[in-house]
C-alpha cells in the first residue's frame, strides 16, 4: 500500500496517522456520531481510544459507509443535509439533497442509490450519490425512520414510527407496493445476509418482529424479558445478524442491554449489560466484535463476541447515536 | 432538481388483508372546547394560546392520515369552540345527528358532564382531554368515558413523590380561592398522605394587594411559618403564584403550579423522540405544544390507534379495543400508554418542568407497584369507585 505515510518517519506516521492522515491498514476504526455535539469520534479498535474528534452538521445522526469505505455519509439531521466526508483525511467532501431531517439511510448495493428517511417530513428520499440527484420522493407514514435496501437491491425498506409500518419500496420503479403492520414504534430493519428474511424492532411495542421477504407476513415475534426490568423499559432499536447466520443482536435502549439471539431458533441465549440507553452497534471487520452507542451515558461499550462478554466502554461525545468500523 | 412524489394509492390493492376493503373508511370525530373566563389576575400573564386543544386535534388527524392513507382510511375533524355553556350541548347535539359520534372534549368538569350524558344516550364516546378534576376519576363515575389528560391526583401525586425522592418532605401549602385551587391543594394534601410528606401549614392568599410592586414586601411575611423544605402553590390561573419563587422567607424551592410544575406536556419534553412531535406541532402551529394540545393529540391518535387495528368505526367496537389489553399508544413518554380500566384514564409519566428544562419525570424508580409503576400516579384500583363501561 503505497501512502503518504511511508515516506515519513515511522514516529512521525504514528502521531499524524490518527488525527490527520487516513488510519494504518492494521488498525481497525470506529466512527461514532455524537447527536448532541454534532461531532465524529473517531476510535482506534487497536488501542481502544477516541484519536480525534471532528466537528460535522448538527444533529449527526446515521451514518454508513461507501462500498470500498472510502466515504462515510452522515446524516446531519438539523442540518437537513447528508454530508459526505473522505475518508483519507476526514473533510466533508459534498452535502447531498437529502431533504428535511435525515435520520436513517441505507446504501443500495450499486453503491450509487442513498435510501434516506426524512421523519420530520413523511418522505423517503432517493438521492444519486454520484450526480447528486434527487431520483425519487415517496410519501411513506408518519416519522420514518428505520431504512434498509436488500442484499439482491430489489427492495427499499422504511420503518414509519408513528404509523407502526414497514414499507416496501420498489427500487426500480420506486412505487410503494406493500405494507407490514408491526408494532409500536418501529425503529430499525436489518436484513439477513441471503435476503429472504428481515427483522424489525419495535421500541415501544417492545419487540422483533421476523418478516419473511417473498410473503411480507410476519412469521416470528420475539419478546424480551430481563430480571428485575419492567418490560415497559425493554425497548428494542438496533438489529445486527452475524453473516454466519448464527446471532442476532438486538439493542433494547433503556434497559440498557443487548440481547443475544440464536438467529436459527430465535431463541434468546443471554442479556448483556452495557452503558446507558443502548441504541445502535456495528461488527468489526471479522465480527469478533461488537461496539454499541449508549446515548445517556456518552460512551461505547464493546463486545467480544467469542466470549459473549463487554470487555471496555470507551468514553465517546454527548449521546452517541450511529456506530461504523472501518477495516 | 427533479423530484418525483408518488403517493401509491394503488398499493391496497395488493395488499391481500385489504383485498376485501374496496371502499374507504371514513372516521369522523368532533372537537369541541370552552373556555370560560378565568377572571382578572394580578400577574400579566402571558396568554394561553385561543387554539388551544384545537391544533393537538388537528396534528392528531394528520397522523392518522399519514397512516390511513396506506389502509384506505380516512379522518376528518370537526372543531368549535363554544361561546356560552349552552352552545357546548346545541353543538354536540348538532354532530351526533349527523352521525359523529367519536367526541374529544376540553371542557370543565361541569360541561363535560352534560356532554357525556347527551353522547350516552347515542351511543357516541368522549375523551376528556380538558378537566383535571379528580371526583370524575374517582366518585363521579363517567360512561363511555377516557381521559387523555391527567388528573389532579397524577401531577399532584409525581410532585409527592419527587419530594419524597429528594427528601423534601415538609410543605407550606400556599393556594388561592379560586374552586380549581382549593382542588389542586386538595389534591396536594391526597398525594402529601399517599407520599409520607408532612404538610406543616396550609396558608390561602387573599390579599389585594398589587403584586408587581410589593412582592418583595408581602410574601416574606406570608410565608413566615415554622420551617419547610419546600414551598407547593395552588394557584391555577397563576394570580399570585408567579410572585412565590424567591420571595419565601426561608429560601426553599418552589413547586406546584408554579416554579417546577408537574405537567402533561411541555416543550422541554424532548426524549424518546418528542423531539419529533415538538417539531411537527410547531411546523403546523408556530407555537409551543401545550397539556391540552397533548391531551387532545392523544385522543385522536388513541382512536387511530383503534382503528388501525380493527378496521371499525364503530364507537363501541373502538372504545372496546382501545380498554382491552391489546391496545398500546405510543405516546412519547418513553413507554407503552394504555387505559386504566377502572377511571378510564390514560396512563402516562407525568414530566416535572421548569421553563427551560425537564427536571424529572415521574414514576421514579423505587417507588414500587405490582401491576405498573404507572399506577402509583393518580386514582389507583382500589381507590377509584368506577368501573370503565359503555352504553348504547
Amino acid at each position: 500500500m503505497k501512502t503518504v505515510k511511508s515516506t515519513l518517519k515511522p514516529l512521525a506516521a504514528a502521531v499524524l496517522s490518527g488525527a490527520l492522515l487516513s488510519t494504518p491498514a492494521w488498525a481497525e476504526t470506529a466512527y461514532v456520531s455524537n447527536e448532541k455535539d454534532d461531532t465524529l469520534s473517531i476510535i482506534d479498535l487497536d488501542t481502544m481510544e477516541v484519536t480525534a474528534t471532528l466537528d460535522v452538521g448538527e444533529r449527526p445522526r446515521g451514518i454508513i459507509f461507501n462500498r470500498d469505505r472510502t466515504k462515510l455519509y452522515i446524516c446531519a439531521s438539523d442540518s437537513d443535509t447528508v454530508q459526505i466526508m473522505d475518508l483519507k483525511d476526514h473533510t466533508i467532501i459534498g452535502e447531498l439533497p437529502s431533504g428535511e431531517d435525515p435520520e436513517q439511510f441505507a446504501l443500495h448495493p450499486d453503491d450509487r442509490r442513498l435510501y434516506i428517511a426524512n421523519e420530520d417530513d413523511a418522505l423517503v428520499t432517493v438521492v444519486d450519490t454520484v450526480t447528486f440527484e434527487v431520483l425519487a420522493q415517496v410519501d411513506v407514514g408518519v416519522e420514518p425512520e428505520g431504512m434498509a435496501v436488500s442484499p439482491d437491491g430489489k427492495w427499499a425498506l422504511s420503518t414509519s414510527e408513528t404509523t407502526n409500518m414497514v414499507h416496501w419500496i420498489d427500487t426500480e420503479t420506486h412505487e410503494l407496493v406493500d405494507n407490514t403492520l408491526v408494532d409500536q414504534r418501529p425503529r430499525h430493519v436489518e436484513f439477513n445476509q441471503q435476503g429472504d428474511i428481515v427483522w424489525v424492532s419495535a421500541e415501544i411495542g417492545g419487540t422483533v418482529s421476523v418478516i419473511d421477504v417473498d410473503s411480507r407476513q410476519i412469521t416470528r415475534k420475539l419478546t424480551f424479558n430481563i430480571k428485575g426490568i419492567h418490560p415497559d423499559k425493554v425497548q428494542p432499536v438496533g438489529v445486527k445478524l452475524t453473516d454466519d447466520g448464527r446471532y442476532a443482536f438486538v439493542a433494547l435502549g433503556p434497559a440498557n442491554h443487548i440481547a443475544v439471539v440464536d438467529a436459527k431458533t430465535y431463541e434468546v441465549l443471554d442479556y448483556l449489560l452495557v452503558g446507558r440507553r443502548v441504541w445502535h452497534m456495528d461488527f468489526n471487520s471479522d465480527q469478533s466484535m461488537l461496539l454499541t452507542t449508549n446515548g445517556i451515558s456518552g460512551d461505547v461499550s464493546v463486545i467480544d463476541i467469542d466470549d459473549m462478554k463487554v470487555i471496555k466502554s470507551i468514553k465517546v461525545g454527548r449521546y452517541p447515536w450511529g456506530v461504523r468500523i472501518k477495516p | 432538481m427533479k423530484i418525483i412524489r408518488k403517493t401509491a394509492l394503488i398499493l391496497a390493492i395488493l395488499l391481500p388483508a385489504l383485498a376485501q376493503a374496496s371502499e374507504t373508511l371514513t372516521i369522523r370525530i368532533g372537537f369541541i372546547a370552552y373556555h370560560p373566563d378565568q377572571g382578572p389576575v394580578l400577574s400579566n400573564l402571558i396568554p394561553e394560546p385561543k387554539d388551544r386543544g384545537f391544533k393537538g386535534a388537528e396534528l392528531g388527524i394528520k397522523d392518522n392520515n399519514t397512516t390511513g392513507r396506506f389502509l384506505k382510511q380516512k379522518f376528518n375533524l370537526a372543531s368549535e369552540l363554544a361561546e356560552s355553556p349552552e352552545q357546548v350541548s346545541s353543538i354536540a347535539q348538532g354532530w351526533l345527528d349527523q352521525g359523529i359520534k367519536l367526541l374529544v372534549a376540553d371542557l370543565p368538569a361541569t360541561q363535560l358532564t352534560q356532554l357525556v350524558d347527551l353522547a350516552t344516550k347515542h351511543g357516541a364516546a368522549v375523551f376528556n382531554a380538558g378537566s383535571y378534576a379528580n371526583e370524575l376519576r374517582s366518585k363521579q363515575c363517567l360512561k363511555n368515558t377516557l381521559h387523555t389528560l391527567p388528573s389532579r391526583a397524577m401531577l399532584t401525586d409525581a410532585l409527592a413523590q419527587w419530594a419524597n425522592a429528594k427528601r423534601l418532605s415538609d410543605w407550606l401549602i400556599i393556594r388561592g380561592d379560586t374552586p380549581e385551587d382549593i382542588a389542586y391543594a386538595d389534591s396536594l394534601k391526597r398525594s402529601s398522605k399517599r407520599f409520607g410528606i408532612n404538610v406543616i401549614e396550609e396558608k390561602t392568599w387573599d390579599f389585594d394587594t398589587d403584586l408587581r410592586r410589593t412582592a418583595q414586601k408581602e410574601l416574606p411575611l406570608f410565608t413566615q411559618t415554622a420551617e419547610y423544605d419546600l414551598v407547593v402553590v395552588a394557584d391555577e390561573r397563576g394570580d399570585f403564584g408567579e410572585y412565590v419563587q424567591y420571595n419565601t422567607w426561608y429560601p426553599r424551592p418552589v413547586a406546584g403550579t408554579q416554579g417546577l410544575t408537574p405537567v402533561a406536556w411541555h416543550r422541554v419534553v424532548e426524549q424518546w423522540g418528542a423531539a419529533q412531535l415538538q417539531s411537527r406541532f410547531e411546523k403546523l402551529s408556530s407555537r409551543w405544544m401545550n397539556d391540552k394540545d397533548y391531551a387532545a393529540w392523544a385522543a385522536v391518535r388513541s382512536i387511530g390507534e383503534a382503528v388501525t387495528q380493527t378496521r371499525s368505526d364503530s364507537p363501541e367496537e373502538l372504545f372496546s379495543f382501545i380498554t382491552s389489553d391489546k391496545f398500546q399508544l405510543a405516546g412519547f413518554k418513553g413507554r407503552k400508554l394504555n387505559y386504566r380500566l377502572w377511571s378510564g384514564q390514560l396512563r402516562q409519566p407525568i414530566p416535572m418542568v421548569h421553563p427551560k428544562s425537564l427536571v424529572s419525570q415521574p414514576p421514579l424508580e423505587g417507588f414500587l407497584h405490582p401491576v405498573t409503576e404507572l399506577d402509583t400516579l393518580g386514582f389507583d384500583k382500589p381507590e377509584s369507585q368506577c368501573q370503565v363501561s359503555f352504553s348504547n
